[in-house]
């Protein structure tokens, strides 16, 4: 079982600056969505004329799926400066692979709960770490994409673009730092020195 | 001694490493070093390189330095969590030891534990963002330290040669963001390369000692090109190599190679760190070759 809340309020607005396209998830049953909190926000964005579409679901981890839905509002998602999602971290990963070029943006962090994980049909992956690392690194998780779960850059082992732990996988900064050029978000590397939060308390993690 | 002491005077620091034993017994590293390496400026000790454990650095960073040897105390963050590096970190302050090089360090599927857990709590940049938490009189989650902070040179690594080189420079400026005093590079075997870089990388302001590997034979070589990131001995050095097969063994033809990368660097940097790997005694004749 998984849980998202909503990021808060600061930064959802920083993300919110210009035009923005809404996908919402909500969800397998396995994830507890925030869905009153959600919909009370995007209501104030729309409200500012801020929102140029919004797309509720389910299953957006779903690639098929979820291509053939983006499609559809593609004229709603040209016209926005980027993509908010309101999902678990594979949602995210999976709207952003899809929309590649385009600012996309995870709305959530993503916390475990005991109890059983959902099964979906997945090329990406969500530690649920809770601090969600998507809007930093341009939609690709260094946490399940680098074999060092290294969120600070690359490391010195990647060799021909390939971890040094698996010479079949690329390397997850490479990969980020390709995405980052391409959506015009380098800035984002000059983030201040990311220490992770290894409490898995949801209160003591919030503090 | 800290080594930005000379940097700051300008000077040119040359800076070798030795190696510890997998074992109790470090006479041999000992006399080596005070034969061999103790004209220059400081000796780095590694810490289970290449995730092959070892006797640990911090010891014998502290026999080195009773030796009277100027030791920089490397530290990964594969084998310890924040509490473990920062209270190492103190002991080193303790122990007198005031230089670091701060990496992330080899995966531990790399080395002779392949089971072990790979910590990774921090890594190269976070780990530097901490001596510096230390400098200021306070841990990393923010409870005051007793007494006067210790103070650290902080060192950290860069790969020029890398076949990606803007995550690379990413990488450096996180670093420098983190308190980073001084670097040290991944074994330069193409000096354009080196000198291309280092037109990008002077922006930071910090002074970057070249690597060195002196080259022992071909199959060395051929290794590091197939499994090294950041390395490529191009093909005329592997000739050069071939060449004349008693002058390699001996070693001759690997210095002069080392000489001479290093004379084409010079002008582009602040210093040299030798990563002999068993052959600090040729270090002596490598710096004479380079003129230094």
């Amino acid at each position: 079982m998984l849980i998202t809340q909503l990021k808060d309020r600061e930064t959802l607005d920083s993300l919110a600056a210009g035009k923005v396209f809404i996908v919402n998830c909500h969800g397998c049953k396995e994830v507890r969505f925030p869905e009153e909190e959600a919909k009370a926000l995007q209501k104030e964005w729309l409200e500012a004329d801020k929102v140029t579409g919004i797309l509720t679901t389910d299953y957006i981890c779903n690639p098929e799926n979820m291509k053939l839905r983006l499609e559809r509002r593609r004229a709603m998602i040209d016209e926005a400066d980027a993509v908010i999602v309101f999902s678990c971290g594979v949602g995210v990963q999976t709207v952003s692979e899809y929309l590649e070029g385009k600012k996309v943006y995870a709305g959530c962090d993503t916390y475990p709960l005991p109890g059983y994980q959902g099964v979906t049909p997945l090329d990406v992956d969500c530690d649920q770490c809770g601090e969600c690392y998507l809007n930093l690194t341009g939609g690709i998780c260094p946490i399940t994409a680098c074999s060092k779960s290294l969120v600070n850059g690359q490391c010195g082992g990647a060799k021909n673009g390939h971890c040094e732990v698996d010479p079949n996988m690329e390397c997850g900064w490479e990969r980020i730092q390709r995405r980052l050029t391409q959506v015009g978000r380098l800035d984002a590397l000059k983030c201040p020195v990311q220490v992770r939060n290894f409490a898995t308390d949801l209160d003591l993690k919030q503090e | 001694m800290k080594i930005t002491e000379k940097f700051d005077r300008g000077e040119f620091v040359v800076t070798a490493e030795v190696g510890p034993p997998k074992g109790i017994h470090i006479e041999h590293v000992l006399e080596e070093a005070k034969e061999y390496l103790s004209n220059i400026t400081a000796v780095n000790v590694t810490d289970n390189q290449s995730s092959v454990m070892r006797l640990g650095s911090l010891a014998v960073c502290k026999a080195l330095k009773d030796e009277g040897l100027n030791p920089i105390f490397q530290m990964t963050c594969r084998d310890r969590n924040r509490m473990a590096l920062e209270s190492d970190l103190l002991s080193a302050g303790m122990f007198g030891i005031d230089n670091i090089l701060c990496l992330t360090g080899d995966h531990t599927k790399l080395g002779d534990h392949p089971g072990a857990k790979p910590v990774f709590d921090l890594d190269s940049v976070s780990l530097l963002h901490t001596v510096k938490c230390l400098e200021e009189g306070h841990d990393l989650a923010g409870n005051e330290l007793v007494g006067e902070p210790p103070k650290f040179a902080k060192g950290a690594v860069v790969s020029p040669c890398s076949d990606s080189i803007d995550a690379q420079l990413a990488k450096m400026e996180r670093k420098v963001m983190a308190g980073a005093d001084y670097f040290q590079t991944q074994a330069v075997f193409e000096p354009e390369k080196f000198i291309a870089f280092m037109e990008k990388a002077k922006q930071f302001g910090k002074p970057v000692q070249l690597g060195i590997i002196i080259p022992k034979n071909v199959g060395m070589c051929k290794y590091m090109n197939a499994n090294v990131a950041g390395v490529h001995v191009p093909d005329e050095m592997l000739d050069e190599l071939r060449a004349d097969k008693e002058k390699t063994k001996a070693g001759i033809t690997g210095v002069e190679i080392a000489a001479r990368i290093i004379k084409a660097c010079k002008p582009y940097c602040q210093g040299v760190h030798i990563m002999a790997m068993g052959w600090e005694s040729k270090v002596p004749s490598l710096l004479e070759q380079a003129g230094l």
